[in-house]
Formats: C-alpha cells, structure tokens, sequence
C-alpha cells in the first residue's frame, strides 16, 4: 500500500511536470489555434537562459529566475513576429510544420551556444525532503506540484476573468470578428506567445534540478506533454494539468507494475484508448460544424 | 504555349494529356536507365534513397495531400515493412513472396490505424499516429524472439529468381527505380479513378463529400491502407539497401523527414514526393560539400580582395571550425522548413509552375496568380 501511494505521489510530480509543458501548447491553441511543436524547446532554452543568469553569471536565484522569465517573454513575442505571424490564417498543417522547423532550430543552436553536456542549477529545493509517515517527498518535486497548480489557477482566472482573457477566447474563435469588434488581434496573439513562453520557462527552470538540463529535454518532454494537453482536450487549462497528471500517474504505475518497456508506452496506449471514445479530449468541447 | 483543346471527356483525365509528355518523360527515364553507368557509385547510392524516398513520398501524398489525413507516424509503416522482409528472410522466403507480404501486413495494420482516425480530425489525428509510431517502436525493440530488439537484425542479400542482387549493383537500383515508377503510375490511375476523386472530396470537405453520397469512414479507411501499403513495400527496399536494421532507425525523426519530402516537394502533385525527396537526399552530400569546401572558396574570396595572406588563412580557419560545429545541420534544416513554409507554402514544384507560367504569360505574369488566401474566419477546432 506504501508503495502504491508512494508511486501515486511521485507520479503526480511527474504528471505535473508534463502539466506544466502543456499549460503552454493549451495557451497557444486556446489564443490562436497554432499548435506550437516548438513549446517543449522553448522550455529548453528558459533553462538554458537561466542556467546562463544562475550558474554562470552568479546571480540570486529569484532574481535569475525572473530574468529568464522576461527573456524568454520577450523571445516568445519575436517568434511569434517572425515565424507565426506571417502564416496565420493558413492551414494548421502548415504552422505545425513551421514550429517543427523552429523546434530543429532552437535545438541546434542551444547546442552550439550550450554545449552537449547535462547541465544543473543550484536551486534552494534541490536539498531536503519532506517526511509525512514513511511517506518520502523530495523538496524539488513538490515545488513543481505547487507551481503548477498556482499557474494553472492563474491562468484559468487570467483567460475567464479578465477582458484580455475574453479577448483571446475572441480571437480564438474567429479572428476577424474579434478584429472588427475592436479587439488588436495582432498584439493579443503577441501576448500569448509571451506567456507561453514565460510559463515554458517556469517549467525549464523548476525541472533543472530533477532532469537537468540539455539541449533534447525539450522534445523528450514536449512528446510527453503533448498527449497530457490532448488527452485534456486541447483548449482546456484545467485539462491540460488533469491529463498531464494521469499521464504522469499512468507512466509511473506502469513503470512500478509492469514489465520493463511498458513505462514508456502505456501513456500512449491510454491516450489512443480515450481518442477512440471521446475524440475530443476529456474536457474538449465538441462543436458541430455548420455548413 | 500550347493551347490545349478538350473534345472529348477522357480529355480531362489523361495520363499523357498531349505529345510532349511522352518527349520528356522519354528523356528523362533514358537518363534515369543510363544514369548507373555514368555516376558514381556513392551518388548511386544516394539516388537509390531517393527513389525509396520518393515512394514513401507518393504514399504520403495520397494519405496527406490528397486525403487530408495528416501522419507524423510514416517511419513505422517503413518499419513494418522492413521487419517483415527480415524475420521472413530467415525462412529463405523468396523475395517476390516477403515483398507481397510486407506490403500486405503493412496495409492491414494502416487499416486498422484508419479505424481510429475515423473519428480523429487534424492535430488529434497527428498525435494518434505519433502514438501508435512509438507504440510500434517499443515494440520491435522488445520483441526479441522476432526483430532481435535493440541488437537489430542483419538483411541478407537480396536474391532475385536465383540470382543475387547485392545492394550497391545497378540492378538493384533498376529495382527501386521499377517500384517507384510503378507505385507512381498505380497512384496516377487511382486518382483519376472514382477512389481518387473521392479522397479529393473529402480533403476539401468531408460534409460536403458525405452530402454527395462518399462513403467517408471507407474511402478514409483505403486510403490509410493504401499509403500503408506502399510504404511497406518501400521499407523492404530500404531494409536491403541498409542491410542492417535497428529499432532506433524508424523514429518520429524519420516520420517528420517524409512530412519535410512532401512539404519542401509540394503536396498538390505527385511531382513534388521526387522533387522533395531529390532534396531530402543530396542535402547532405551538399552540406558536407559545403563545409570541406566553402572555408577555401571564402579565404580565396578574402584574399582577392586584398585581405593580406594571414588574414586569409585566419578567416579559413574560421569559417572552417564555424562549419563543423556539431548541430549545423539541424539548425540548417529548421531554417529550410520554415523558410518553405513561409516564402513556398507550395513547394519546389510550385516553384517550377511559377517559372513555367511566367515564361509563357510573358510580360503580363502576375504574382497573385499562386497566391493562396488567408482565412480567419474558419476554426478548425468546429469542423
């Protein structure tokens, strides 16, 4: 029973990890429909930005960390100007294909800059645990569960309550009402980039310490967040951290219970399961067209 | 220009709509038989990855460009195929046999793959094949009484009525160039047939397709099955000419190769899978051209304008470590396809329709003409 409460818990963490990846992707396609592949690397490079503020410059680690946040905002708007903006309105196919192509980029270049080796950021969780029982919960770990759940609450009250939320659900929805109804596409399309990535950076920098840092960490987790924000439903905040965490669960259940090699699939396995009955995620909204 | 006048409705559907198509798709497969003569062999090889390319392009395109079903999980069709021939070559199953087989266990499987994306629409559809590429990684690496696991399996030479093909010999080139021909002409007919204009329909609009009496569930089901298929009967190509495969050949990396083959290609005709995959191939060939050479061509180009010979010699080495920096190629990749997509959404065949067009409308060619419009009214999450 230990056991199973102790993989329960660990797999929550995990899950959370993933959560926090796909918080970004469900922002992205909640504001604009884009699906952006790149969202894992973009997680990559907020590690890499502050593993540069942290670990190589010496600052505070908060001071750091809020540093990487606004580069990586900032980097977020200018990929948004330069690749995305150009082919909105064209089919999605085509702006996946474009996020892979900057994902191939971002990839190549942390490398270059970075180097290949694992990287670390002394941060003040990697120390200590938290003993309840005989429960054993590492302070790194349940820094990532608090984050993401403030995030996701966040972000939930950011995109229903506020009039720039109600914009980009506008804007999502048909842009050129939105536009016409006075709300600046453009720059709210921008905004979201920025967020996205300063939420892929929270990640980056909270995961540093528990999968370090290099420059494929992004597509290794962006593959697993990606069936977490789809088994959510692409589009619901609160399901992108619920479907991250049953994969995180699932992953680690099977890893503990299974044979070995089961670890890696049975994410997928499930996924494909939950498609064929409910094809639109589990809190994805299913719409008929009209014609 | 060539006018063309219809008189007759065969006249819309014609392989070879006029004479000159004959005159210079002639030429090109006389080059095409020559070529092994002529080349060397490491450019044969690397023509023989094109035509296996090019095939799993033409089955991508049928699947992506003419249906509308996206798949990022191609490379696992390719690997069916390829463990097929394998483990039935260990039998001493003949060729003609395994080849048949992989191509049909290949299609079964892209059939029961369709089944699921029936119901699966666009960025959905793409992470069901993304999962299912895995779930067929996993397996052939856990598999070991079958596919030997992570230890890959070794593919005999191939042997053709009893007499060996080894995998460098222009015989087998004119193997892959048959299969690609014939897989190309096959997928020419079958769009110009009832089967191909449905898939059409359903690309541009499964409600309206439906409406006009399509069975959508099936003709989607065939058309998963048939590019599966093809791309079976590819991956025994590709397994003889590696002769040695491996779980870790057959990943997602390899999938979003085959998208870049019709994306950079073109998806609207099949002109576009060989073109692309032309361009997937020599890439590297040129790249590694590229940084042997380009560190002396650009000192040379210092010196002659008066950059003393240290200098030149500094630059060389420069740009000469700059080159061989690990990871250029990927990034050089990333900047190609978002290059295409944003500068040629119709790929390196549109591009060739655009010259064409603008020789022969010539002075009064304009850009608009290939413009594609923007849509921002439609969601494609209300389909």
């Amino acid at each position: 029973m230990l056991d199973f409460v102790q993989q329960l818990v660990s797999g929550v963490a995990l899950g959370c990890v993933y959560g926090l990846i796909a918080l970004g992707f469900v922002l992205v396609y909640k504001a604009t429909e884009v699906v952006n592949f790149a969202q894992g690397d973009l997680m990559m490079l907020g590690g890499f930005f502050a593993f540069t503020f942290i670990g190589m410059m010496g600052l505070n680690y908060w001071i750091g960390f809020a540093g990487a946040v606004a580069a990586m905002a900032l980097f977020g708007m200018l990929a948004e100007r330069v690749v995305v903006r150009p082919i909105l309105g064209y089919p999605q196919f085509s702006i996946i294909m474009a996020t892979i192509g900057l994902g191939y980029f971002l990839r190549s270049i942390a490398g270059m800059i970075w180097g290949t080796d694992d990287l670390k950021i002394e941060t003040p969780f990697s120390q200590g645990v938290l003993r309840i029982g005989s429960l054993v919960l590492a302070y790194d770990k349940l820094s990532v569960i608090a984050a993401t759940m403030i995030l996701c609450t966040l972000l939930y009250l950011f995109f229903n309550k506020t009039t720039l939320g109600t914009a980009m659900r506008a804007s999502s929805e048909n842009m050129l009402a939105a536009y016409y109804m006075g709300i600046p596409v453009k720059r709210v399309v921008s905004i979201v980039w920025a967020i996205s990535a300063a939420v892929a950076t929270c990640a980056g920098v909270l995961l540093a310490p528990i999968t370090f840092i290099h420059s494929n960490v992004g597509l290794v987790l962006g593959l697993k967040a990606f069936p977490a924000a789809v088994l959510g439903g692409f589009g619901s905040i609160p399901g992108a951290v619920v479907g991250g965490v049953l994969i995180g669960v699932i992953e680690s259940m099977a890893g503990f219970y299974l044979a070995e090699g089961w670890k890696d699939v049975a994410p997928y396995i499930v996924l494909l399961a939950v498609l064929l009955l409910k094809p639109e995620g589990l809190f994805g909204l299913h719409v008929r067209k009209k014609v | 220009m060539r006018f063309l006048f219809k008189t007759d409705y065969e006249d819309d559907i014609r392989l070879f709509p006029h004479s000159g198509y004959y005159v210079s798709y002639g030429l090109l497969l006389a080059v095409l038989l020559i070529a092994p003569y002529v080349l060397s062999s490491y450019l044969m090889s690397q023509l023989v990855f094109v035509c296996i390319y090019a095939t799993v392009g033409v089955a991508l395109l049928i699947l992506t460009g003419f249906t509308g079903q996206a798949s990022l999980g191609h490379a696992a069709f390719l690997a069916i195929g390829a463990y097929t021939a394998a483990y039935l070559q260990t039998y001493n199953v003949p060729f003609p046999v395994y080849f048949l087989a992989a191509g049909l266990l290949s299609g079964c499987i892209g059939a029961l793959v369709g089944f699921p994306a029936l119901r699966l629409q666009g960025i959905y559809l793409v992470i069901a094949t993304i999962s299912f590429a895995l779930i067929v990684e996993e397996i052939l690496a856990r598999w070991e009484s079958v596919t030997h696991g992570n230890e890959g399996m070794r593919v005999k030479t191939l042997s053709l009525l009893g007499v060996a093909v080894p995998r460098d010999s222009p015989t087998f080139y004119f193997l892959c160039l048959a299969v690609l021909v014939l897989t190309i002409v096959g997928t020419l007919n079958l769009l110009r047939s009832p089967t191909g204009r449905a898939f059409v329909a359903i690309r541009d609009s499964e409600t309206a397709a439906r409406s006009m009496g399509v069975n959508v569930a099936l003709y989607k089901v065939k058309s998963f099955a048939i590019s599966a298929a093809i791309t079976g009967f590819a991956g025994v190509l590709f397994a003889h000419k590696l002769s040695f495969i491996s779980p870790e050949m057959f990943t997602l990396q390899l999938s979003i190769e085959f998208i870049i083959v019709i994306l950079i290609g073109g998806t609207f005709s099949l002109h576009g899978a060989v073109l692309g995959a032309i361009f997937i191939v020599m890439i590297d060939p040129f790249l590694t051209y590229l940084k042997d050479d380009m560190p002396g061509i650009i000192a040379g180009i210092a010196a002659t304008f008066g950059a003393g010979t240290q200098t030149a010699a500094n630059v060389q080495s420069k740009v000469a470590a700059f080159a061989s920096l690990n990871g250029l190629k990927g990034a050089i990749y990333g900047i190609i396809i978002v290059l295409f997509v944003l500068f040629e959404p119709l790929g390196l065949y549109g591009r060739w329709l655009k010259i064409k067009l603008f020789f022969q409308l010539f002075p009064l060619y304009k850009r608009a003409t290939f413009k594609r419009q923007k849509i921002y009214v439609k969601s494609e999450r209300n389909r």
